[in-house]
């Protein structure tokens, strides 16, 4: 057989039929349900007199509209808390899984996936999420569907699909001190533009990928959406298969050993040739901090917002003027010298364990400065919480003078009643810098973890590296 | 799903690149339940002035007067003439919805992000992608000709502007579907017994997935 990638070879084992033109009905093996992107979705398989084709494929969890206080007053806004219920009674009456509020392992849905080993390498993993691209780390092909796909696949648990084409990105060396994967990918969209992947599927490689835990994978490949790639994935390695064993879900004893076995396949040819190859040096990556309303406006931290007027391409330059226009900034400025009035840990990016630990090392003995008006941890399950509170993470952070929440989406999206006020700005650990994302006028800074602790320090934004040396 | 086959109205122009859904759609609207009822909401941040909720009379908002959509003739406005990226963000349909709630049939522009593309085809929406260059032109056509009507046809695959004509791409299979209002999901099921012999194909070569 000719010489396959790994996005090839997880196509071509889920390929039911294919239509003349290429069009592909793809089988799935699991499909993650929350509340916003479902209930229409149920609301047509009753009206067409459907059942799911195989319950046991669903894993479904409420994340956007829970409140990360106090959990046992429920929802107070009753539009959010309809949906919540809608999906309970959903699961419910169609008998599928649930993690419902209440329950311990409840959290983004991008994050307990993983944490349960429902995510396993090999799999077809959809979800009505454009972030499902997450899962893409365990050498999972992941992507996103709308609503009239989560009907599609509840009732035939399978997709119409086209087949992407296929981009190799490849990070290629070591980073330096302080580079975290959320760098990484921010630097890679800076590169690709977020478009640059649209109509591919990326994997990522390199040794700077290889090196990364999988926690730091799943970061990259949450962000591939934000390059325009419905899926990003990382080829199996020995840091997959120890992460995965071990979970609720993931198989045990000799049917692990099978499946084990199967998994090392999970990787591209030697051979096998990509539409379209990347490389970054990750020895140039420094920490960066977004500075407009879409995730390709990025920069070091230790640069200056740019200037439109340098910039050939009208449409470009134009969007950029609006983008400073919106974000209240001049182009020139140092970025270490914008001041932060909001800080946001958390979102199905950067709020696993490692993540908060990343921050709490920063906060650990240090104060938020005097001009944050408010900054937030919240952890992406309850057991990334369990774990936290077991390491001590949650003193270091109300010490520091963070507040230390409950799991949820929370104010990267700012569906609860987590939010910017118009104008604020907020140095955020999440995926999106659009456009009122976090509450209408919100200004929003994409960072990473330890940045983002880093900056509710200093109260505007800083090299972490500088931080934690002047100590 | 409503079947498009040719389609005559007038065009808004929307001269930003990364258009994302989140602006198309804020979020407090993504609470709702139901599929319809969107299209007031449509571009809320750019269309109001003051900041809406699902349980706000949108009759009694601050209208932008300077937004496009809230302009003669573009509130009647069918196709919506876009930049580069658009759609782009959420996988959320209700973006489409509040498209084709509002009364669009199609959106131009140079390219789009893959799920908004997706969802269009499966609500009746058909998104068009044209060389930049051609976009350029469209824009200028717009802008010098006040509520200028195209017309976009899908037989022939063809956008008519005038005494100008562009042919445009599309896979078979959805055009089909379009053209004729199909339901994937019944299509789908056609297939039914495939599906199944899939499954026990797939259980003995890796049973740890069922
Ligand atoms: S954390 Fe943010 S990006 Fe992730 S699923 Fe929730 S709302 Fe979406």
């Amino acid at each position: 057989m000719a010489a396959r990638t790994l996005y090839d070879k997880l196509w071509d084992d889920h390929v039911v039929r294919s239509e003349d033109d290429g069009t592909a009905l793809l089988y799935i093996d699991r499909h993650l349900v929350h509340e916003v992107t479902s209930p229409q979705a149920f609301e047509g398989l009753r009206i067409a007199g459907r059942k799911p084709w195989r319950t046991s494929s669903i894993l479904a969890v409420p994340d956007h509209n829970v409140p990360t206080t106090d959990r046992s007053v429920g929802i107070e806004d009753p539009v959010s808390r309809l949906q919540v219920e809608t999906l309970d009674n959903n699961c419910r009456e169609f008998g599928l899984t649930e993690f419902d509020m209440s329950d311990v392992r409840q959290g983004i849905v991008h994050v307990i996936g993983p944490e349960q080993g429902a995510t396993l390498p090999g799999m077809t993993v959809v979800c009505g999420d454009s972030h499902t691209s997450t899962h893409g780390a365990f050498g999972a092909l992941a992507f996103g569907i709308g609503t009239s796909e989560v009907e599609h696949v509840l009732a035939t648990q399978c997709l119409l699909q086209n087949k992407s084409k296929n981009m190799l990105v490849s990070v290629d060396g070591r980073v330096p001190e302080g580079v975290t994967a959320k760098d990484i990918v921010l630097a890679i969209i800076g590169e690709l533009g977020t478009a640059g992947g649209t109509g591919y599927a990326i994997e990522f490689g390199g040794d700077a990928i290889r090196a990364l835990s999988m926690e730091g994978r799943m970061t990259v490949c949450n962000m591939a959406i934000e390059a325009g790639a419905r899926a990003g994935m990382v080829a199996v390695d020995a840091t997959t298969i120890e992460y995965v064993q071990n979970r609720p879900y993931a198989p045990q004893g000799e049917m692990l050993d099978r499946a084990i076995e199967s998994w090392q396949q999970l990787h591209t040819d030697k051979d096998a040739v990509f539409d379209k190859l990347v490389h970054i040096d990750a020895a140039t990556i420094r920490p960066q901090v977004t500075w407009g309303t879409s995730p390709e406006m990025v920069v070091a931290v230790d640069a200056k917002v740019p200037d439109p007027d340098t910039v050939d391409d009208h449409v470009k330059a134009d969007g950029m003027r609006k983008a400073l226009a919106y974000m209240g900034l001049e182009a020139g400025t140092p970025i270490n010298e914008i001041p932060v009035d909001k800080v946001f840990i958390g979102s199905c990016t950067n709020s696993r364990i490692e993540d908060l630990r990343a921050a709490a090392k920063v906060a650990r003995g240090r104060k938020v400065a005097d001009n944050i008006k408010l900054a937030l941890v919240v952890p992406g399950s309850g057991l990334v919480k369990q774990q936290a509170e077991a390491e001590g993470l949650d003193k270091v952070y109300v010490e520091a003078g963070l507040e230390w929440r409950e799991p949820g989406c929370s104010m990267c999206l700012a569906m609860n009643a987590d939010r910017l006020e118009p104008g604020e700005r907020c140095a955020s650990t999440s995926n999106r810098n659009f456009e009122g994302r976090q509450g209408q006028g919100g200004r929003t800074h994409l960072l990473s973890p330890a940045m983002a602790a880093a900056a509710a320090v200093a109260g505007h934004f800083v090299d972490v590296n500088d931080l934690m040396s002047d100590n | 799903m409503q079947a498009f086959t040719r389609h005559t109205g007038i065009v808004a122009a929307l001269d930003r690149p990364n258009v994302d859904t989140d602006a198309i759609i804020p979020k407090q609207y993504l609470k709702s339940i139901k599929r319809s009822g969107f299209g007031p909401n449509a571009f809320d941040d750019w269309r109001y002035l003051d900041e809406g909720a699902p349980d706000i009379d949108n009759s009694t908002r601050r209208v932008n007067p300077d937004f496009i959509l809230n302009q003669q003739p573009y509130d009647k406005a069918t196709i919506l003439l876009g930049r580069e990226n658009f759609g782009c963000g959420s996988s959320r349909e209700h973006a489409v919805w509040a498209l084709t709630d509002f009364g669009f049939r199609s959106v131009i522009a140079p390219s789009f992000a893959d799920i908004f593309f997706n969802n269009s085809f499966k609500n009746g929406l058909l998104p068009i992608a044209l060389d930049a260059a051609i976009i350029d032109g469209l824009f200028d056509k717009v802008e010098n000709e006040k509520g200028v009507e195209f017309t976009v046809d899908l037989e022939s695959q063809t956008v008519t502007a005038g005494v100008d004509v562009y042919s445009f791409e599309i896979d078979d299979f959805r055009k089909y579907c379009m053209l004729n209002g199909y339901d994937d999901i019944g299509l789908t099921l056609q297939h039914a017994e495939l599906i199944r012999a899939y499954e026990q194909d797939r259980k003995q070569k890796a049973p740890w997935l069922f």
